[in-house]
């Protein structure tokens, strides 16, 4: 009984709420008459397409600098490079490498930046970084109209000038990491190997870089700064390594969801991809102040789980579509439910 | 420190106005290339003000009480709209009606504002972002009752404001019952422009009771707690309840604020009026030369006043700048929110100073470089 108490207590109700309710979606499903391998290879590709995302949290996190709202400057930068990689016609695994490639520049010269200006504004973090995000994104709606791109498959087609709100890949790089040793059992399931071996593979990398001496640094920043300084770290650089870390990650992040999703979402369309991000960090168990791979996994799964199952279920059962309502509702209880847990430990 | 009083007045009184006096320069540009006549203009700016003052005023008290830029002020919003639903279904018009919508908002606003003060009290030192999430998060529960609960469980009797499924309340709700009638209520024009003067006294009123308030004890207590929280309470002053006293008073008169925004503009979006609300009434306070810990009721008007003059003017200005109105209306968006991150990285900014220089002032001279 102890042992459940002191488990309930770790993994907080909300969490286990939503565990819960994504077992009976799951469980109730086939009776409603949603076919269960479609949903489960749905979630998969959904969690595949998020998982960078979410892991782009996790440095800024550990090193203090709190849940990471400014994801959309690491996602302009994945736009910047994807965007550019069908400038030049580059396809297939190649293509979505070379946008990667020319991602990473802007991503850390960008991250470089917002790290010092995080640096400047301890303890304001999060409020800063969501409106930085917010703006960088609104500046870059002027920029994808002025920028010289003039490849047919993106600009407009009467005026010949600005990128249009949604630029498929689909003749470029549509699917091109997915695909890798991707296999389907019957015709709905569809499992998207590659995919998962990069998000696993950055996770590892990740891992072991959590625990390397630069690692164990950036964490001991965040946990316990004056300990840190006591040690000898420089605390500003860990933080600016960081965020540099997690704008680039939210670059890959964003191209890996592209090729999924077959589209480069542009102008507003990374307006509102932080919240979702930080949502499934929080289900996974992580706080404003600790997060781990694991984290990122369980997470990730749990919200996109919930977020596949729920317009599918709910349809089905009462005819009416609240997913966007729910959506809604359990990623923001969730966010806020962080905020106001951690001042509570700390009083 | 070489330079006369006066050099140094006019020094202090830049710094102290920068955002302001860049506002009105690039407004001024705007204005010469946007070539809307100064009738058009003035006319635009008396009804914008009319429009938005109160709900940018209803920002002020949790300012006060030292709790940052209040973006829960969206809860009142939404109680303000529920109440217009309510009127425009039972087809009560005039002033009646917009009595009424604040009648039934109230109730709603003072739960709704001490739903978000307890809230935040839990979250001290980082409410603003606290205050923002819960603004998305009762955004979900707002859409859930007013999408799912309006019809079904809550009893609306007019099929015309329902949704054809038959529960649901319609994307826009038509407010003709209650257009313009405070605008228009005290009939005033001078040389063809038409002044709503009795929302200008309802705002006035409003700005006695601001100026009455801050001398009561209850002001007082606010101000205290909003310079030192441990100081005001071995001072013996509730700051918990202060502190929900203001959300809750600056909810209130969100949701007053937004049915004189709506009764102006005529129609409801019943699921984004809202959610523009917060977010242009925070970057009008800031516009007008407001920080995250000091505002006054000048901030507010001139803040009004520089925001929707830029708003207004900017398009256009693009349209004939650069040939594309689109740019203009893009570059808006962008201004309403890189103002907004530049007031809040210039107040933690320089809390952050002020923190640095108190520890080295305990270091003494010799740690001063650090």
């Amino acid at each position: 009984m102890n042992r459940i108490k002191k488990f309930i207590e770790e993994a907080g109700w909300p969490r286990i709420l939503i565990a819960v309710f994504l077992v009976v979606l799951f469980l109730v499903a086939p009776f409603v008459g949603v076919p269960v391998d479609a949903a489960l290879s749905d979630t998969l590709v959904r969690f595949g397409m998020n998982g960078v995302l979410v892991l782009a949290m996790v440095p800024m996190v550990q090193s203090g600098c709190g849940l990471n709202f400014g994801l959309p400057l690491g996602i302009i930068a994945g736009l910047l490079g994807a965007v550019t990689s069908v400038e030049l016609e580059a396809k297939g695994i190649p293509g979505v490498f070379t946008a990667m490639l020319i991602a990473t520049p802007i991503a850390v010269v960008l991250g470089w930046g917002y790290g010092l200006l995080l640096n400047k504004v301890k303890g304001e973090e999060m409020m800063i970084a969501t409106y930085v995000g917010f703006s960088s994104v609104a500046f870059m709606c002027i920029m994808w109209l002025v920028l010289p791109y003039s490849s047919s498959n993106m600009v407009w087609g009467y005026a010949g000038v600005g990128l249009r709100t949604t630029v498929s890949v689909e003749e470029f790089w549509q699917r091109a990491i997915s695909d890798v040793a991707a296999f389907n059992i019957g015709d709905a399931f569809y499992f998207p190997t590659g995919m998962f071996l990069f998000f696993l593979l950055l996770c590892g990398v990740m891992w072991i870089f959590m625990r390397t001496r630069t690692g164990t640094a950036m964490t001991t920043v965040g946990s316990n700064p004056d300990y840190a300084r006591a040690s000898g770290v420089n605390i500003n650089r860990m933080r600016t390594l960081s965020v540099i870390l997690s704008t680039w990650l939210g670059a890959l992040g964003i191209i890996v969801y592209e090729q999924s999703f077959g589209f480069i979402q542009l102008y507003m369309g990374p307006f509102m991809m932080a919240f979702p991000a930080v949502a499934a960090l929080l289900i996974g168990g992580a706080s404003v102040k600790k997060a781990s791979i694991v984290n990122v996994i369980v997470g990730t799964f749990l919200f996109q789980g919930i977020l596949t199952m729920t317009p599918s279920v709910i349809n089905s059962m009462l005819q009416t579509d609240m997913s966007e309502v729910i959506r809604i509702i359990v990623s923001n209880g969730m966010i806020l439910y962080a905020l106001t847990r951690v001042t509570k430990v700390r009083s | 420190m070489k330079s006369s009083s006066g050099g140094n007045a006019v020094k202090l009184f830049c710094m102290r106005n920068a955002v302001p006096i860049v506002f009105l320069l690039v407004s001024s540009v705007g204005i010469y290339y946007s070539q809307f006549t100064a009738e058009y203009l003035i006319q635009e700016m008396l009804t914008r003000l009319a429009r938005n003052s109160f709900l940018v005023l209803s920002l002020l008290i949790p300012i006060m009480a030292g709790m940052g830029l209040n973006f829960g002020m969206v809860l009142g919003a939404m109680a303000g709209q529920i109440g217009l639903i309510f009127i425009s279904d039972w087809n009560i018009s005039g002033l009646y009606g917009m009595t009424l919508a604040a009648l039934i908002a109230t109730p709603l606003a003072i739960l709704f504002g001490w739903m978000c003060g307890v809230v935040l009290n839990k979250a001290r030192g980082r409410e603003m972002v606290t205050s923002y999430i819960l603004g998305f998060f009762m955004n979900g529960v707002y859409q859930l009752a007013v999408l799912y609960g309006f019809g079904s469980l809550v009893p609306i009797l007019n099929p015309e404001l329902v949704l054809s499924r038959g529960y649901g309340i319609r994307n826009v709700t038509n407010l003709d019952n209650i257009r313009g009638t405070l605008d228009n209520a005290i009939e005033l024009e001078i040389m063809g422009i038409h002044v709503p003067l009795a929302t200008f006294l309802l705002i006035g009123l409003f700005c006695a009771f601001i100026v009455w308030f801050r001398r009561t004890k209850l002001g007082q207590d606010m101000r205290a707690t909003g310079q030192d929280l441990s100081v005001a309470h071995s001072a013996g002053i509730p700051v918990m309840r202060t502190r929900i006293i203001s959300i809750v008073i600056s909810t209130v008169l969100a949701a007053y604020g937004q049915i004189i925004f709506l009764q102006n503009v005529g129609t409801l979006n019943t699921y984004n009026s809202h959610e523009q609300a917060g977010v242009f009434a925070i970057a009008s306070l800031l516009v007008g030369g407001a920080t995250v810990a000091r505002a006054s009721i000048l901030n507010v008007f001139t803040g009004v006043l520089l925001f929707h003059l830029m708003f207004v003017v900017s398009p256009m200005a693009g349209k004939y700048l650069v040939g594309d109105a689109q740019i203009g209306e893009y570059f808006r968006v962008f201004v309403c929110y890189a103002i907004i991150s530049l007031a809040l990285v210039l107040h933690a900014w320089r809390r952050h100073a002020d923190k640095e220089r108190a520890r080295a002032a305990l270091r003494g001279e010799a740690g001063g470089a650090a």
